[in-house]
């Protein structure tokens, strides 16, 4: 929708740059606030307030600095930024390879700082993010493809202005994105490398045992700016309408809370079953479809 | 208060250390962040990460074992930081405290701010006393207490020390 506004009343890229990175965060902290408040009505508690992420992050940030080594603040730096690439990108009506490639490495930069300490919970916490990596990443690259079927291009201000909604062509894609939406969110059933928000523990915090502090709180910010991301990434399948772009990113938004409530953790080889069977099929049944 | 010290009060994340003895205190711990009381409507939450976590709940009588590893638990919790003892254990050894194994109370291993007495504490007694706590994250408390006692069961003039002869955790 932005990539619409900025082709047709020229508004220039830098002030969508800035407004995506100062707006990004204040979204995102409040859509984690939102999703804890629902998750704790849904299993009949009160809940914090809807701002109680702001608290966290603020006390994180003016926690004590205590690091493992000096090769894991970079990979936070590199996780940080590579997300804030990625959605800028996608906000600017970039390539959307080129998005899915920053973003993917963006997770790999997680993963390679949580394998850089020798805490055993940190490395398994790496190995089942590797595994969650390998579930979503061909989905997301069979949705590329079927979008670039659907309007012959990769470039998302091409695809936002290319007439119908891609969720006509694409419903079957955008089930398959629903799906992979909770792997990444690290949701449960999936939150297998750690469990973000929540009283649930997994070999102690998984991949964010060996960050603490402030370095956590970068964590932290880059999760909101990966919320807004995949939301926006939900909201492109109807993006011929900024209202059907909300709609859809709000229709995502609320299965990911429902699915995190109502189901228990899996293992990775279900996971890996469930996301390449599931997932991959109705992606590659809908692209089947369109090509025939 | 400022700001960065509400956010402190309003985001208390908390660390259960059982050091091992009837697991009945640790219980009513669990107890507490049940749906029942919903701590997290507070912000408390559960991270098991000593990393992460800005107070920690002890509970149980504190044999030599557990202790360094109590020990080790704190120094890995980044500042600032408070700890609450919970139950009589926890407190002064309990009915275990004149046992050859016990350090008497957790404060002779570490500094504690909150004592929560009971066999076993309450929930509400838990919550009462993880309330206190906040105000050693706010900066308003004094002084934690370290209580002095016989070098070899746990602290020398405020510096931790071995706590069982011929062992170490460095």
């Amino acid at each position: 929708m932005i990539g619409r506004t900025i082709a047709t009343y020229g508004i220039s890229p830098l002030w969508v740059t800035l407004a995506t990175v100062v707006a990004a965060p204040a979204i995102g902290g409040l859509l984690t606030g939102i999703d804890r408040k629902l998750t704790a009505r849904l299993q009949n508690r009160v809940g914090p307030p809807i701002w109680q992420p702001f608290h966290d992050l603020v006390k994180l940030w003016s926690k004590e600095r205590i690091t493992v080594n000096q090769v894991q603040l970079l990979y936070v730096y590199a996780h940080l930024f590579l997300m804030i690439a990625s959605l800028v990108g996608l906000m600017l009506g970039q390539d959307l390879l080129m998005i899915f490639f920053i973003f993917a490495f963006s997770s790999v930069s997680l993963i390679l700082g949580g394998f850089s300490v020798r805490s055993p919970y940190s490395r398994i916490g790496s190995q089942r993010e590797i595994m969650q990596l390998m579930a979503y990443e061909p989905v997301l690259v069979l949705m590329a493809i079927g979008i670039y079927l659907a309007t012959g291009s990769f470039f998302v201000h091409e695809i936002i202005t290319s007439g119908n909604p891609l969720l006509y062509s694409l419903p079957l894609v955008f089930a398959a994105y629903a799906v992979i939406l909770v792997v990444k969110l690290r949701k449960s059933p999936f939150d297998l490398s750690t469990a973000v928000h929540h009283v649930h523990q997994e070999v102690v915090k998984g991949l964010l045992t060996e960050y603490s502090g402030p370095y956590l709180g970068l964590i932290e910010l880059a999760n909101w700016y990966e919320l807004v991301f995949l939301l926006a990434l939900g909201g492109l399948f109807w993006a011929t309408s900024l209202w059907g772009a909300l709609l859809a990113a709000a229709v995502l938004f609320l299965f990911q809370v429902v699915v995190d409530t109502v189901s228990a953790r899996v293992t990775w080889a279900w996971m890996l079953k469930f996301v390449w069977t599931v997932g991959l099929g109705l992606a590659a049944i809908n692209i089947v479809w369109l090509y025939m | 208060m400022g700001f960065i010290s509400t956010a402190r009060v309003k985001s208390p994340w908390i660390m259960h250390f059982e050091t091992g003895s009837c697991n009945g205190c640790a219980i009513e711990v669990f107890a507490a962040l049940t749906p029942v009381y919903d701590l997290e409507r507070f912000g408390i939450l559960n991270t098991g990460n000593p990393k992460h976590a800005d107070i920690m709940l002890v509970t149980g009588c504190v044999s030599f074992r557990a202790g360094r590893v109590l020990r080790n638990l704190y120094h890995q919790m980044p500042g600032p930081k408070a700890v609450v003892a919970i139950g009589v254990c926890a407190l002064t050894g309990g009915i275990f405290h004149d046992c050859y194994n016990l350090a008497p109370g957790v404060d002779k291993v570490i500094p504690v701010d909150v004592y929560v007495p009971g066999c076993a504490a309450r929930p509400e007694a838990i919550i009462a006393g993880t309330v206190m706590a906040l105000d050693r994250l706010a900066g308003k408390a004094g002084p934690p207490n370290i209580a002095p006692g016989e070098p070899r069961r746990g602290l020398e003039e405020g510096r931790v020390v071995e706590i069982a002869p011929g062992n170490s955790d460095k």
